[in-house]
C-alpha cells in the first residue's frame, strides 16, 4: 500500500474515532452516546489494523464492543424511564470542568510531544498470534495471571452482589 | 485474494496500465458484493428451506404453487413483496437508531462470510486470525438488534431487544470456549489452516480426534444455537409472548435485512461448525472424490437441515432456563472440556 493511501486510511479511521468520541462526550440522548462509542471502538480497531496488529484488532472488536458495550446499554437500558425515548445526561459546572479539561490537555499534549518516542518503519504484515501468545506465556506471565486472578475477584464479587439482593 | 489480483494483472495489459491500488480496490468491491450476493442466496434458499422441512415435519405441504414446482420462486416474490413495501417509521420512534439498526445486523452478518473458507484456500479474506475475527464480528449483530428494539420504542421490541442482549452476552464465552480446544490441536487460527489439518479421512476431523473435542462440539452447537437466536433459545422474537421480538416495528426492506442477517446467520454457524469439527472441505474417506465445496456445502446443507428440525420439533425454553443452561451447564461443561484438551496434548504430544 502506497504512503498516500495508507494516510488516507489513516485520516479517516482518525476522524471516525475523533467525531464519534465527540458525539459520546457532547450528545444530550444518554443513548446516543453509547451507540457514538461503537463507532470509535470501530475507529480505534481500523487503526489497530493500520499497524498490522489484526489481534489486537479483533480483540478490541471482540472484547469492547462484543463485551463491554453491551453491557453498556443494558445497564442503560435498565436505567427507569427507559421506555420513553428521553433520557437526558445534563452539563454543570462548566467553568471548572473546563478548567481541568485544558489542563489535562495541556499535559497530555506536552507529554506527547516531549516523549523520545521509539519509532520505527511499518515492516511488512506478519503473524502476530503466535508471538502474542509466547509472550503471554513467559515474559509477560505475572501480568497476565494478575490479571486473571484480578477478574476472577470481580466476577466473585459480582455474583455475590447481585445474590445478595435477590435473597433480601 | 492478495495473489488472485496479482496474477490477473499479470496476465492482463488493461490492468497493467492501472496503478496495482486501482486493481486491488475493484478487486474489493467485486468481493464484497460476491459476499453479498453469496449472502443473499443462502439466506433465500434456507428460508424456502425452513417453509418447506416446516411443512413436511407438520404433514403440510408448505409452498407448491410459486415457480412451478416445489415454490422455489416462493422466496424471490416474498423479498420483492418486501422491497415494494411501504418504508413505515412510527411517528415515536427513534428516526435515526431505526434506520441504521438493520444495517449493522446486516453488516455483522456479511462480515463474517468474508472470512469463511469454502474450499481448500477458496475464501475472500485469508485471516491470519480466520475463527477470531468471525466470532468478534458476529458479536456486533446483537448491536443492531439492540438498538432496533430500543429505537424502535415499544414494549415489545424493547423487551425482545434486552433478551438478546443478556442470552448473546452469555452464550458468547460456551462458544468461544468449545472453539478453543479445536485452536490448541490445530495450533492455529486461521480456518484454511484448520480446515487442511483434517485432511486424510474421517478419523482426523477434529470432532473424532479427542472425546473431549466431540464434547466440545456439542456444546458448541447448542450454544451457536442460542446466540442466532433459533429455537429452543428464540427468546428474543418468542412469537407467542413478544409478537415478533425487536423486529416487530419494522417493515419492507428494513424488516427484511434482520431476516436475512437471521438466516445468513444459519450458514455462519453451520459452515463454522463444519470447519472446526466436521473436516471442512474434506471427504470422509482418505481421499478427496468430488470437489471440496461440494463437500463442505453439503455438510453445511446437513446442519442446516437438524437446526431446521430442532426448530419444529422442541419447545422454547423460558428465561430462567436459558441463563441455567448457559452459566450452570455449558460454561462449566466447555471449561472442563477446554482442560481436558490440554491434558491430552500434554500425556499424547504430537498425536
Amino acid at each position: 500500500m502506497s504512503d498516500e493511501i495508507r494516510l488516507g486510511v489513516f485520516l479517516g479511521f482518525g476522524m471516525i474515532t475523533l467525531v464519534s468520541g465527540a458525539v459520546v462526550a457532547l450528545a444530550r440522548t444518554i443513548i446516543y452516546s453509547v451507540f457514538a462509542l461503537l463507532f470509535t471502538f470501530f475507529g480505534v480497531a481500523g487503526l489497530y489494523v493500520l499497524l498490522h496488529a489484526d489481534f489486537l484488532a479483533a480483540t478490541q472488536v471482540m472484547i469492547y464492543v462484543g463485551g463491554i458495550l453491551v453491557l453498556l446499554l443494558f445497564g442503560v437500558m435498565l436505567t427507569h424511564k427507559i421506555a420513553t425515548v428521553q433520557l437526558r445526561s445534563a452539563s454543570m459546572q462548566r467553568g471548572p470542568a473546563a478548567l481541568i479539561c485544558g489542563g489535562l490537555l495541556a499535559l497530555l499534549l506536552y507529554v506527547i510531544f516531549k516523549t523520545p518516542w521509539p519509532v520505527k518503519e511499518l515492516g511488512p504484515a506478519t503473524p502476530t498470534v503466535q508471538r502474542i501468545g509466547r509472550y503471554l506465556m513467559t515474559d509477560y506471565l505475572l501480568a497476565f495471571e494478575v490479571i486473571s486472578v484480578l477478574l476472577f475477584a470481580v466476577l466473585v464479587g459480582a455474583a455475590l452482589m447481585a445474590r445478595r439482593e435477590t435473597n433480601r | 485474494m492478495k495473489e488472485w489480483v496479482d496474477g490477473l494483472v499479470e496476465g492482463s495489459s488493461l490492468l497493467q496500465s492501472l496503478p496495482i491500488e486501482v486493481s486491488y480496490f475493484l478487486a474489493m468491491v467485486f468481493f464484497s458484493l460476491v459476499a453479498v450476493g453469496w449472502m443473499a442466496i443462502c439466506a433465500l434458499f434456507f428460508v424456502w428451506l425452513e417453509r418447506k422441512v416446516s411443512a413436511r415435519i407438520q404433514s403440510r405441504l408448505g409452498p407448491v404453487y410459486v415457480g412451478g414446482r416445489f415454490g422455489w420462486a416462493q422466496t424471490p416474490a416474498d423479498a420483492l413483496k418486501l422491497l415494494m413495501k411501504e418504508d413505515l417509521v412510527p411517528e415515536s420512534a427513534d428516526r435515526l437508531l431505526f434506520n441504521i439498526a438493520p444495517a449493522i445486523a446486516f453488516m455483522a452478518t456479511l462480515l463474517t462470510f468474508v472470512a469463511i473458507p469454502i474450499g481448500n484456500g477458496l475464501v475472500i479474506a485469508d485471516l491470519d486470525i480466520g475463527i477470531f475475527f468471525i466470532l468478534a464480528v458476529s458479536s456486533l449483530g446483537v448491536i443492531g438488534i439492540i438498538m432496533g428494539g430500543w429505537a424502535s420504542n415499544s414494549k415489545w421490541s424493547l423487551y425482545g431487544g434486552m433478551r438478546a442482549a443478556s442470552q448473546i452476552v452469555s452464550y458468547e464465552i460456551p462458544v468461544a470456549l468449545s472453539l478453543i480446544g479445536v485452536v490448541m490441536i490445530a495450533g492455529t487460527l486461521n480456518l484454511v489452516e484448520i480446515g487442511r489439518g483434517q485432511a486424510g479421512g474421517i478419523w482426523n476431523w477434529y470432532l473424532f480426534k479427542s472425546p473431549f473435542l466431540f464434547a466440545a462440539g456439542i456444546v458448541y452447537f447448542i450454544a451457536a444455537l442460542a446466540e442466532v437466536n433459533r429455537t429452543p433459545f428464540d427468546l428474543p422474537e418468542a412469537e407467542s409472548e413478544l409478537v415478533s421480538g425487536y423486529n416487530t416495528e419494522y417493515s419492507g426492506m428494513k424488516f427484511a435485512f434482520f431476516f436475512l442477517a437471521e438466516f445468513a446467520n444459519l450458514f455462519v454457524i453451520s459452515a463454522v461448525a463444519v470447519v472446526m469439527f466436521l473436516g471442512a472441505w474434506n471427504s470422509f474417506l482418505p481421499w478427496q472424490i468430488l470437489p471440496g465445496p461440494i463437500w463442505f456445502l453439503g455438510k453445511v446443507f446437513f446442519l442446516v437441515l437438524v437446526i431446521m428440525w430442532l426448530r419444529w420439533t422442541l419447545p422454547r425454553l423460558r428465561v430462567d432456563q436459558l441463563m441455567h443452561t448457559c452459566w450452570k451447564v455449558l460454561i462449566p461443561i466447555s471449561m472442563v472440556l477446554l482442560i481436558g484438551v490440554g491434558v491430552q496434548m500434554w500425556l499424547f504430544p504430537g498425536n
